[in-house]
Formats: C-alpha cells, sequence, structure tokens
C-alpha cells in the first residue's frame, strides 16, 4: 500500500506502540494485560510497518528472523521458573526482590515469566504473519 | 534435589526441546542432542523410578500453591512407569528417526516439536490436576499436529485432517466434561474430586459426566465405537512418527481412562457395564478390521485398536488381578507397538514398500533381521513366555472369577485373530519368495546407508526387543509392579492422602 499518510503514520506509530506493549505488559501482574497481549501490540506494531512500508523493509527493522525470539523467549520462561529451585523451592515459585524499584514498582521472576511470553508471542505471530505475506 | 524429582522429566525435556530450537538449521547436532538427551531422559527416570519405589507416592506443588488450589503433580507408581516407558520409547524412535526420517523433514523442526511431544507425555502421566491434564492433552495433539502433517504429501494431509478433526471434537468434549464437573463440585484437583464426587447426591449428572469423559478419552484412546481415525491416519506420517503415535499416543487415552475410572468415578455398575461393552466389541471389531488389510501399517493399527480392548477389559472388571492384568497389557504394549511400527519403517527401508503382497523373502537376504522382527512379532500374539501372554492369564483369572464368559471369548477370540494376523504378516514378509519389484529413483534403500545410518535403524528395535523379552522372562518382576499398581489404584485414599499431606513442602 502506498499512501504517504498511512507510511508517515506508521513511522511514529511504531515506537508508540511498541511502548505501549511494554506498558501492558508491565500492567499485567494485577491488572489486565501482560505477556500475550503485548506480544500482540508489539507484533501489530511490526505488522503495521510491514503494511505501510513492504515487508523487506520490516525486515531489515527487525536484522534478526523473528523466529529466533521463541526460544530466546521460552528460554526466559524456563530460567524464571526454574530460579526457585535454586531457593529449594517448588518449580515456579514466585520470587520477589522486596524493595520497589521506580517506575517498574515490585520485580519477582513472574515477571521475566512474561517477558519470555511476551518474546514467544512476537516470535510465532511474526513468523506466521511474515510467511504468509511472503507466500502471497 | 529430590523434593523436585516428580518434575524433572518436564524440565529436562523443555530444557531440550528449547536447545534443540536454538540449534534449528544445524541437523548432525539436533540428532546428537536428541539421543544423548533420550540417555540422560532414562537415566532421570529411572532415579524417579526407583525413589517412588522406595519412599511411595511423592508431589510436588507448583508454585508453592497448596492443593486443592495449586497445580499439582503426582508421582504414584503408574506415572512413574509410564514416564519410564516413555522415556525408554522416546529414546528408541529418536535414534531411528535420526537414520530413517529425511533431511528436508529434519530441517522444519521435527526434534524440537518431538521432545514437545514427549514432554506433553511425560506432563499428561505426571499432573494431579484435570484441567492441566487437558493442557498437556493440548501439547500433546498440537506437537503431534505439526509431526502428523510434516512434510506436506497429500496423503499425510488426509489423514491429518481426520486426525485433527477426531481430536478437537475429543478436546471439546473432555472440556465440556470438566466445566459440568468444576460446576458440580467446584474443584479441579483429582483427588479433591475424588472426595467430592462421592459426596455428590444428584447420581444421574454423576454418571452423565462420566459418560462425558468416557467419549472424550474414548476418542483419543480409540475404543470401539470412536476409533475410525486411527487407522485412516497412523499410516500416513514417516514409520518413526506412528512409533511414537502407536505406542504412546492412544495409550494417554487409556491412562486417563484409568485415572478418572479408578480415582474420581468409581463404583459404578452401569459405567464398568458400559465399559465392558466397549472393550468386547474393541477387540473383535479390531481384530476384524485387521485381518483383511494388505499394508503392513495399516494391519498394525488396526491390532492397536484390538489390543487397547484388553487394557479397558481390566478397567470394566474392576477388580485388583484385572487392573493389573490391565497395568501388565499396557507396559507390553507400549514397548512392543513402538517396536513394531519401526520393524514397519526398516522393512519400508529395505524393500521400499509396507504392502504385504510385494514383500517376501526377507529371511533369505537377511536371516539375522528375521529373527529379530519375530521378536516383537511374537510377543505380540503372546507365545509364551513371551511378553503379551503373561497379562492374558491376568485377565483371563479376573473375569473367570467375575464368570463373564463373554469376556474370556472375546479375549480368547481376540487372540486368535492376532495370531492368524501375524502368522500371515511372518509368512508373507519373511518366508514368501521374494517378489522382484521395480527399484525406486531417489529412495534410500537400506543396503545403500552407512553403517552408522544402518546402525541407527536396527539398534532401537534391537533395544526395544531386548526389553520385551525382558518383559516377557522377567515377568515376575513386571507382575509385581502390575500388582502394586493396581493395589495403589484401587486403593486410591494413598494418592488422596499423598496430595493432601503436602504440608512439609510447603514453606511460609
Amino acid at each position: 500500500m502506498k499512501t504517504i499518510i498511512l507510511k508517515t503514520a506508521s513511522t511514529y506509530l511504531l515506537p508508540v506502540l511498541l511502548l505501549f506493549s511494554i506498558f501492558i505488559l508491565l500492567r499485567g501482574h494485577y491488572l489486565p494485560g501482560g505477556g500475550f497481549v503485548g506480544g500482540l501490540i508489539a507484533s501489530i506494531a511490526y505488522v503495521l510497518h510491514a503494511f505501510a512500508n513492504g515487508l523487506s523493509n520490516t525486515k531489515n527493522l527487525l536484522k534478526f528472523h523473528p523466529g529466533f525470539l521463541m526460544p530466546v523467549g521460552l528460554a526466559l520462561a524456563f530460567l524464571s521458573g526454574m530460579a526457585p529451585l535454586l531457593f529449594d523451592m517448588p518449580f515456579m515459585t514466585g520470587l520477589w526482590y522486596p524493595e520497589a524499584l521506580p517506575v517498574l514498582g515490585v520485580i519477582g521472576s513472574a515477571l521475566f515469566f512474561d517477558i519470555g511470553v511476551y518474546l514467544v508471542v512476537i516470535g510465532v505471530t511474526l513468523t506466521i504473519i511474515f510467511t504468509i505475506a511472503d507466500t502471497i | 534435589m529430590t523434593q523436585q524429582l516428580v518434575i524433572y522429566p518436564l524440565l529436562l525435556q523443555l530444557f531440550l526441546s528449547i536447545i534443540l530450537m536454538f540449534s534449528w538449521s544445524k541437523i548432525s547436532w539436533q540428532r546428537v542432542i536428541s539421543i544423548g538427551g533420550g540417555f540422560i531422559n532414562i537415566a532421570i527416570s529411572i532415579w524417579l523410578f526407583v525413589y517412588i519405589w522406595n519412599e511411595g507416592i511423592q508431589t510436588v506443588q507448583a508454585g508453592n500453591w497448596a492443593a486443592p488450589f495449586g497445580i499439582t503433580f503426582v508421582a504414584d507408581s503408574l506415572s512413574v512407569t509410564l514416564v519410564l516407558l516413555t522415556a525408554i520409547s522416546g529414546l528408541a524412535v529418536s535414534a531411528f528417526s535420526a537414520s530413517s526420517i529425511v533431511v528436508a523433514r529434519l530441517k522444519f523442526g521435527y526434534f524440537p516439536i518431538f521432545h514437545f511431544l514427549l514432554l506433553g507425555l511425560n506432563g499428561a502421566f505426571l499432573t494431579g490436576d484435570i484441567f492441566n491434564l487437558y493442557v498437556w492433552f493440548e501439547i500433546i495433539i498440537i506437537s503431534s499436529f505439526v509431526l502428523i502433517t510434516l512434510g506436506g504429501e497429500k496423503a499425510q494431509l488426509e489423514g491429518a485432517v481426520k486426525y485433527f478433526t477426531m481430536n478437537i471434537l475429543a478436546s471439546m468434549i473432555f472440556l465440556t466434561a470438566i466445566a459440568v464437573l468444576y460446576g458440580l463440585t467446584g474443584s479441579l484437583n483429582m483427588a479433591d474430586l475424588s472426595l467430592k464426587v462421592a459426596a455428590i447426591e444428584n447420581r444421574g449428572l454423576v454418571e452423565i459426566t462420566a459418560i462425558l469423559f468416557l467419549v472424550a478419552f474414548g476418542i483419543k484412546a480409540a475404543v470401539f465405537p470412536l476409533y475410525f481415525w486411527l487407522p485412516a491416519s497412523y499410516h500416513t506420517p514417516p514409520s518413526a512418527v506412528s512409533a511414537i503415535f502407536g505406542g504412546l499416543l492412544t495409550k494417554v487415552g487409556v491412562y486417563a481412562l484409568i485415572r478418572i475410572f479408578t480415582l474420581i468415578f468409581v463404583g459404578d455398575v452401569f459405567l464398568q457395564d458400559t465399559i465392558l461393552v466397549m472393550a468386547v466389541l474393541t477387540l473383535i471389531s479390531g481384530g476384524l478390521g485387521a485381518l483383511i488389510q494388505n499394508n503392513l501399517r495399516k494391519v498394525f493399527s488396526y491390532l492397536i485398536i484390538c489390543h487397547i480392548g484388553y487394557m479397558i477389559v481390566g478397567l470394566g472388571l474392576y477388580t485388583e488381578v484385572a487392573i493389573a492384568g490391565t497395568i501388565f497389557y499396557l507396559i507390553h504394549d507400549i514397548v512392543v507397538k513402538t517396536n513394531l511400527f519401526m520393524v514397519g519403517g526398516l522393512i519400508y527401508r529395505i524393500t521400499g514398500t509396507n504392502n504385504i503382497r510385494s514383500l517376501g523373502g526377507l529371511y533369505k537376504e537377511y536371516p539375522l533381521i528375521s529373527l529379530l522382527i519375530a521378536i516383537p512379532l511374537f510377543s505380540l500374539v503372546g507365545i509364551p513366555p513371551l511378553s503379551g501372554f503373561w497379562p492374558k492369564i491376568s485377565l483371563i483369572t479376573a473375569a473367570f472369577t467375575a464368570e463373564n464368559w463373554w469376556v474370556i471369548g472375546a479375549i480368547l477370540f481376540a487372540s486368535l485373530l492376532t495370531m492368524i494376523i501375524i502368522a500371515k504378516v511372518w509368512a508373507n514378509v519373511v518366508w514368501k519368495d521374494k517378489v522382484e519389484l521395480p527399484k525406486r529413483l531417489n529412495f534410500r534403500y537400506f543396503d545403500k546407508m552407512t553403517n552408522i545410518r544402518k546402525t541407527q535403524l536396527v539398534a532401537p528395535i534391537i533395544f526395544l526387543s531386548l526389553i520385551s523379552l525382558y518383559i516377557g522372562f522377567g515377568a515376575e518382576h513386571v507382575q509385581q509392579l502390575s500388582t502394586r499398581v493396581a493395589n495403589e489404584l484401587i486403593d486410591n485414599q494413598q494418592y488422596i492422602d499423598a496430595v493432601f499431606k503436602t504440608g512439609q513442602n510447603i514453606k511460609p
């Protein structure tokens, strides 16, 4: 699609949407949101960019194949689940850093699990959509 | 360390899948990681098995949420036995697939998905939460969809559509049943459900819920009226995939049936009669189906159905001897069925076809391989002292005690059918004169392979045959194990106590 309005808008929307996805990701522990929704929003950002600027430009922007995010995210989620084992607690027990950090708030191992989910969702969604877009 | 031992098999499989995904395009690494991981998996499973054997039922509360609120992983004798068998079959199949599956298929992530499948199987065997069981079933079927369609041949896709449709339907029914059960009791923990379901006064509703579960797991286990998807799809993927499907996937359905009907819905005469009728019809129709097939793997597919009947029979009779027979049969069947499909794959590699009519002369060309093939084939029939013989004694004894002549008749008839079928397979494939087939272009025949590849094809079959022989000749040990499992299943208070006595695990 070659409309100058969409092209210009998508350049600005990409960082905004990515920031928003991170906001949704962080918000997700007690409120609606979380890694899955955040990941979807982040992939929407890239899909929109691909619509406006063409798939090859978006691929250049990403620098690596989105499929690579899947094992990375899975590994992160796996490690966050494994961490409590070091403290002799069952798998996936929530570990919390006692003091609240500025902006982020209280951080625990659940956050890293959610970041893992976030990365996996981006990886899967973009791989699927890019593959479909490639074959059309 | 040992406190968390229960979930180590799960963690290992997840870890292996992640590592394998990182080495996505390096096929030679993937082969090494998968086979090496298989050995580690067996070591961990044996460790877990011995631990449970000595210490009794162990539990892990995931996330440190106490039962019945969190997800509990329970390792009782049945679970760890199946985890061990999964590890054994898993190793054999990963070695077999390293050689028999073409590189084009391996490149699309065969090994990571294979280990996700094993993760799902281990999870289904170890979980003590019924919704979590559903989630593991989903992991299993998603992985199996990928494995069954990988390669994208026309026949494969046709088989996959049938497989997909029936499994999605089964999952929907399973989910509905869970929803109804949750509405009735407000709990999802199986031990908790066992207590709460027993206290419900509206027995009609409980019975209907149980029937929903029976249909859902019946589709997955391929019992009588619900099995038609299995022979339509199991012969389409590569033999390594069929091996793991035939060996383990239907057995997950059987495992779920055993678990649900010994723990949650217990002592309902109507249900037991229903299960018995289904079992008898499964035995007969599966056997008759196999009789007329000419494709080797289709024959084996029908035999899977036929032999699921033996396991369900024990559940329907519901005495300790009968359940012990069921468990023994389950142990024997997982090993033998995995082996049979690999044998099918080996014959396919040697001759280029799986059609019984065009096969032949195997004994003249490969006498040692023919003798090797004899072990799983005759174990399946149950020629004493091979492994299929012993569980049938338990089942027939139990049926005799219950004076259920129909069941005895069906068991014997199905054994006879199996014998006729195996004799037909043996005579046609091994003894008949060789049929000259036109050589296929671009096909990797067995005799053209390097020695490593040949070993990777034959060694897993030898390995599983040895295990089969052990089950046959060391039947005393396996019978001891089956009796213990049966005892735990009948006296389900042990399971419930183990789930709820977890106070010592929880730290404030």
